[in-house]
This record gives structure tokens, sequence and C-alpha cells, in this order.
């Protein structure tokens, strides 16, 4: 019984949902935001951030292939989930998942990519060799047709794709944070507001993930790095996380000012338990901070330097404020007694399957996966491509 | 045709859908349990699953139907709605068979106390005494029918130790 | 002498069917029994519980429940007059020992909350439910098919009074049956067995002779939690105000 304050009904004792599940709408949510930063280019017409297009889709694609693992994990019988497919709960939000994901994954992502990569993955079917030649030419689904009016089709099917995929984004995410918002039995979760919270602060994290990733694999490459394309991709960030932040005040406001019967006990969590998580990482360092430099990037004027130094800053506190925001949802909404009585502990295992190395593990895996899909699919344009298909 | 030819490759595309739906309405036929959905969206076989735990504490009926002069001693007496395994504890196996086990009698020091040690949190027409000064030491039995408790109704040990037969 | 308990158990048919399925080996529900005849709920009565903690050592050993977890446990609220709201509240390893004893004269009013599953009717944990693995059977018991559980946890977390829980073993969720294999056999639970005060009633709703109807007519009775509308079937009798 030790780390109980006060009083807990003696099952609470223990939390059943770790660190991993904390991962999963963070992961999720890094998704939705990626993809809403491509769909600015493609739907919104945003030149900016073009060269950042392709880049966030692919992150995109990279995130959600991590995300059910967490899930999966986490599950006492992940042999058996199967089972949402097969016999989904019309009630239960969870039974939604397995059918959103399939549908983001491929009838919108996957085939969104396939879409703007098809004249490439042609080309580099007839051009490379070996295994890769059989990989593209699998990818190819056997049509070699880059005729330009069959890409003049993809293009426009492309846009109805991404149009279609800016709701299913949200749903996608809004519906991770309604696992959370619908349950009556839990006061630090139930609120109308929270799957809104979530697309919000979710849309905030993929855009820095994108910038980071963008301005490290630049920087890797040895180019330059497009600074129209950041400083347009910081500026929607910085409107989007002004949207965020107040959601997330008006939402604790409204829980101050009403303070029902839930709010001494949660009051005094927030000041205990979760202060360091909720208060400095995500209020104040995860949040107040990068929305302040994020200002000072658009009212004052920086060198390209400076710029780039507080972008990088920024992003990473944003990545850091945002998981701390998952992890005071969930763990932080299992923290207190459903008595309101008292206070447990989360003790985070280390080597176990929901351990720490575990969500440490499934936090790199997505950059592997990342990894392997430049290689396949290059988002850049290579020189000699280009010359191969000038030439065809 | 040329038409068709530029599109083609959409349809591909879509008749990768097609056939993993029906893969998935193929396999959904054998992977679903058949009791699924008679009652509700459920395994209809698992009521009949978890109904089929087996019994440890056999119920004061089953005991009666042997011990009948306990039960009547009992019936008399300030205990006569507590039953048999509130304090024997779980019995079935010896009702099932009663050679295959004796029930170990409780030592009343320790049973009775659990109930009857004063508390102020207990409700207050429950009679409660201190142990310690009640009896220090003597066990309970010695004054009190654990199945008839009030002194002087049927006390000591003969009336205790029945149902041997 | 089996022959005699035989002829005797004749006479007592409730017990009679517990019986020949305990013998078989292999129980299985009563073929008697008719789900749809029965509507099965709690009543607790606040006012007659001494904290002895036997029921929650009968359900541990009736179901083989692992230390450390709870299909029932017992609660011991103290509500001084000062706090009403901020009642202080223990229970250790879920009573299942009892209470140490207070001494006269203490300020304030003490008292003992058995807390197990409600069996809702309009059940959160059922809702929840990805798959389907825990549903209100048609005698309304909220049950859960060890086969069928993930062991995602979420009904863990929509249970508003902390009935559930993983089982450590099983990983999948647990929580009480109502001693469903027992009342389908015309036996009570095994809580309410070792309850010596009747603190605890197992009531079916649907029997019109069942106790509980008479009960109600002449005592004001309350669920945990009424604003969750939870449609709990666990009825309190006496049950205080800072109870939660």
């Amino acid at each position: 019984m030790s780390g109980v304050e006060g009083y807990m009904y003696p099952n609470e004792v223990t939390l059943y949902w770790s660190v991993l599940i904390v991962l999963y709408p963070y992961i999720t949510g890094l998704v939705a935001g990626a993809f809403i930063l491509a769909s600015l280019e493609r739907v919104f017409r945003v030149d900016a951030v073009k060269p950042i297009y392709r880049l966030a889709l692919l992150t995109a694609l990279a995130f959600l292939l991590d995300a059910p693992l967490p899930l999966q994990f986490h599950l006492g019988h992940p042999e058996r989930s199967y089972e949402m497919y097969f016999t989904p709960h019309a009630t239960s939000a969870m039974a939604m998942f397995g059918y959103v994901y399939m549908w983001y994954l491929m009838a919108v992502l996957v085939f969104e990519i396939w879409l703007d990569y098809r004249r490439e993955i042609v080309l580099l079917s007839q051009q490379s060799k070996g295994l890769m030649r059989v990989i593209y030419k699998i990818m190819t689904l056997g049509s070699n047709n880059i005729s330009e009016r069959s890409l003049r089709i993809d293009e426009k099917v492309g846009w109805i794709v991404t149009l279609i995929g800016i709701p299913s984004a949200f749903l996608l995410h809004g519906y991770v944070g309604f696992i959370f918002g619908s349950l009556k039995s839990n006061p630090w979760w139930s609120s109308p507001l929270m799957p809104v919270v979530f697309i919000f602060s979710a849309m905030v994290s993929g855009i820095a993930a994108v910038m980071l990733i963008y301005m490290a694999v630049t920087k890797l490459r040895h180019q330059k790095i497009d600074m129209r394309c950041v400083d347009a991709v910081a500026m929607y960030m910085f409107y989007i996380f002004i949207i965020d932040f107040s959601l997330e005040m008006l939402d604790l406001v409204h829980r101050i000012y009403e303070a029902d019967e839930s709010f001494r006990s949660l009051d005094f969590m927030v000041h205990t338990k979760l202060y360091f998580s909720q208060i400095v990482l995500q209020i104040f360092i995860g949040t107040l901070v990068p929305l302040i430099l994020l200002f000072l990037t658009q009212v004052g004027q920086f060198g390209e330097i400076a710029r780039k130094r507080i972008y990088v800053l920024c992003g990473s506190l944003i990545l850091i404020g945002v998981f701390a925001m998952r992890w005071n949802v969930v763990i932080g909404g299992q923290l207190f007694s459903k008595s309101f009585l008292g206070y447990t502990t989360y003790k985070m295992a280390l080597v176990t399957r929901e351990g720490l190395l575990a969500a440490i593990g499934l936090t790199i895996l997505p950059l592997f996966f990342l990894w392997v899909l430049l290689k396949l699919l290059p988002p850049w344009p290579k020189k000699e491509m280009q010359e191969a298909a000038a030439g065809d | 045709m040329s038409g068709f030819k530029d599109v083609s490759h959409l349809f591909r595309f879509a008749g990768l859908f097609v056939i993993a739906f029906l893969v998935f309405l193929v396999v959904r036929v054998y992977v679903v349990p058949k009791s699924f959905g008679e009652y509700g969206h459920y395994r209809a076989a698992a009521i009949g699953e978890i109904a089929a735990h087996p019994i440890k504490f056999a119920g004061h009926q089953a005991c009666e139907s042997c011990h009948s002069d306990i039960a009547d001693t009992k019936a008399k007496g300030a205990h006569a709605h507590v039953n048999c395994e509130a304090c024997h504890g779980a019995l079935a196996t010896h009702a099932n068979d009663p050679s295959s086990m004796t029930p170990v009698k409780p030592d009343t020091l320790v049973l009775c106390a659990r109930c009857h040690t004063a508390s102020a949190a207990k409700p207050k027409g429950f009679p409660q005494v201190n142990p310690a000064d009640h009896m220090g030491g003597v066990p309970c039995q010695t004054c009190h029918n654990p199945h008839s408790p009030a002194i002087g109704s049927d006390t000591g040990k003969g009336a205790a130790a029945g149902g041997t037969k | 002498m089996n022959i005699s308990r035989r002829q005797l158990l004749i006479l007592l048919p409730a017990a009679a069917v517990a019986w020949k399925y305990v013998e078989a080996g292999t129980p299985e529900a009563s073929p008697n029994y008719e789900m749809s005849e029965h509507w099965w709920g709690m009543l607790i009565d606040i006012t007659k519980c001494i904290g002895c903690g036997n029921c929650v050592r009968a359900c541990q050993k009736e179901n083989d429940i692992p230390d450390g977890y709870f299909r029932t446990w017992v609660e011991r609220y103290h509500r001084t007059d000062y706090h009403l709201e901020n009642p202080e509240v223990i229970s250790p390893d879920g009573g299942k020992e009892g209470f140490p004893s207070v001494p006269e004269g203490t300020q304030g009013d003490y008292f003992f909350v058995p807390k197990m599953c409600n069996h809702c009717s309009d059940s959160p944990c059922t809702q929840v439910c990805p798959v389907g693995a825990t549903f209100i059977s048609p005698d309304g018991v909220v049950l859960i098919d060890p086969k069928y559980c993930l062991g995602c946890a979420y009904c863990v977390q929509a249970c508003p009074y902390g009935c559930r829980y993983i089982h450590p073993e099983k990983k999948v969720a647990d929580k009480c049956t109502l001693c469903y294999h027992r009342i389908t056999k015309g036996l009570t639970t095994a809580c309410c067995e070792a309850c010596p005060t009747g603190a605890r009633q197992l009531a079916d709703l649907k029997n019109p002779n069942d106790p509980i109807h008479a009960f109600l007519k002449t005592h004001t009775v309350q669920v945990l939690k009424p604003q969750m509308a939870t449609g709990a079937k666990a009825f309190y009798n006496g049950l205080d105000g800072s109870v939660r």
C-alpha cells in the first residue's frame, strides 16, 4: 500500500494505464499534426510550406505505423486485439480505433503518398536493380502509366483525398480525446473540451515535430534550410498554439470557477503530485516560454541564425510540453481516488512490457520507420532522376 | 478506351481494398464465436462458463440437512441467523463427501473476538465485550454455547461438540 | 450415510440442485434456472455491518481472488461533526481482517460500508468495452467473459466505484460476479452466506416474494453516487451523505 496518501478504493492503488497509454495519444497527435501541416500546402495552397509537404506526409506515416504498438504492448491479451475488428462494440469509443486507424492509414495517408509519388515509383522501378526493383515494381501495382493526363488526374484525386484527410485527422485524434472526455466516472477527464484540446495540441506538436525533423534532415544532408518555409511553419504553429492555449486555459478556468465536488481533490493533486509535470513542464516550460519566444519572432526582427535557434528551442519545448500534457491527463487521471479522499503514486517499471525502456523504444521506432521511408521515397527532388525523367 | 487507361491505376488501388474487405468478411465468419450476439453484444456461452465455477461455500441448507440437531439449537438462540460457514468456513468439500475431510473446530478465542470485540465503530445494539476484561484467556465456549450463546441456555462442551455423528 | 443424506437433500430442492452439480465434478448452470425470471441486486444494511471482514474473506475464498485485489471490500468511515464532506476512511487490506477497535467517547460517527460491484443496469463499464467482453446478463448481472477480454482496462477506468481490476495472472478485467455460479443454483452469494449479521442480502427484484420488496416499502434506501446515473442495484440502507 506504499505510495498511498489518504484513502484510495483498494483496487485503485495500482494504475492500469501506464506510460504507454501516455505515448499513444502523443504519437497519434504527431500524426494528426503532421498531416494537417501537409494539407496546408495541398488544400490551402500555402506555397511557402511546399518544401516540407512530402516530409510531413512521410513523418505522419512513420508515426502512424508506430501508433498502435504502445496499445498492443499495453493489452493484457494482445493476441485478441483482432476482436476489435470483428466484434466492435458500437457504444465504445475505443472500438472505433481499429476502423478509424485503418481508414486513416490506407484510405488517406498511404493513398495520398502513393498518388503523390507514383511518377517517382514508376521511374525508380525502371532504374533500380535487384531487390529494390522488385519492391518498386510491387509499389507500382503493375501500372507504369505516368502520362500527363494520368498525373493530372492523380493530382486532382490527391486533392480530394487530402480534403477528406483533414476531417479524418481530426477524427483520429478527436476520438482519442473522446476516449478520455466521455468517462463520467473520472472528473479529471470528463469534459467535452477534451477532444478539441487534444486536436489542437496535436496539431501544435505535429507541426513542431515536422519542423524539427525538416531542420535536422536538411542539416544532415548538408543542404540549406529554406527559411521562408520554416518561418511560415512557425507562424502557423504560433497561431494554432494560441488557440490550443486558450482552450486549455478555458478548461482550467471553468474547473476552478465551477469548483464541483472533485475540485478540492484535483486542485490538491495539481499542487502536489502533478506540480512538476503540470505547472512547471506543461504550462510554464512547455507552453508559456515557447509562446513568448514565438511571439517575439513574429513581432521582432531576428537574424536567420537566431530564428533557427529559437525555432529549434520552441519546437523541442513544445514536444516536451505536449508530452507532459498527455502525461498529466493519462497518469494524473489515475492518481486521485474516485472517492476524492486520497492519492496514489505511479511507479514506472523499467524493463517490463509496459516499462520505461519499452516507452523509449516505441518513441525512437518511428524515427527508424521514417529513415526507411526517406530511403524508399526520397521527398526531395533528385537531380539524376529529373534528368532521367526529362530524357524519358 | 484511352480515357480509362489513365485512371486504371486508381482501380488497381481500389481493388486492394475490395480484396481486403472480402478477406475480412470471410475471416469474420470463422473467427466470431458461435454464440456471439445470442442475447446481446457478447458471447452467450460465457454465461454458462461463469455459472460453472465450482462452489466452495456449501450453503447452510446443505449443512442443516445432516446437522439438524445443531440447526435446532441454533434456531432458538441469538445466532439463529448466523450461517454455519460464517464461523466454520467454506465446507463444500465436506458437504460433498463428509468422510473426505473433518472440519477443524474454530478457536473461539479468535473467532468470537472477530465480531464481539468492543469498538465504538460498531452499531450500538450489537453485543460487544473487551476480551481481556471479559474472560481473561478462558475459551468462550467454557461458558457460552456458540450455537446458542445466551448463558444457561444449553451451555458447555457437549452442546458445542454436536454434529459429530 | 450417503443415501440418507441424499434423501434429506430431496427435501431441500435448492441445495439438491446445487449438489448434483458439485458432485458431478463439472458443475454447470442449473437446468431449472431461467434467466428471464430474475433481476438480481443486493441490499446492504449499513446499520447492521460490524466490520468483521467475513464477506471479504469469503469472497476471496469462493472466487480465488489473489491477495491485494478485491471483488468486495469494507470501508470504515469516521465522519466528524465539523467535516461532514470530508470523512476519514480506512480499509486495511480491504477490511479482510476486520478493523482496529475504536475507544468509547471518540468524537464523530463511525460506520462500516461494504462495497462491491453495483451491477448497474446502465453500467458505464459495459458501455465502454470495445469488444463485448463485459456485459449485463439477461438476469441483470454485470459479467466479464475472461476468454474474450483484451485486458485494455478501459472498463476499470469507467467504473465510478472502483470495483474492477486487472487480474494479475489472467491479465483480464475481473470483478464481482454476484456469485453467478451460486445464485443460478438457488444458493446465495458467498458474502451473504458468510455475513453473520445479515448486513448483506441478495435480492431478486423480479421475484415478488423476495423480502427486498417488504424492506423497500418500509425503509429509505440509497445507491452509491446517484449523480452518476448508473442504475446501480446495490441498495444501501442507512447510507450517510458522506459516503463516496
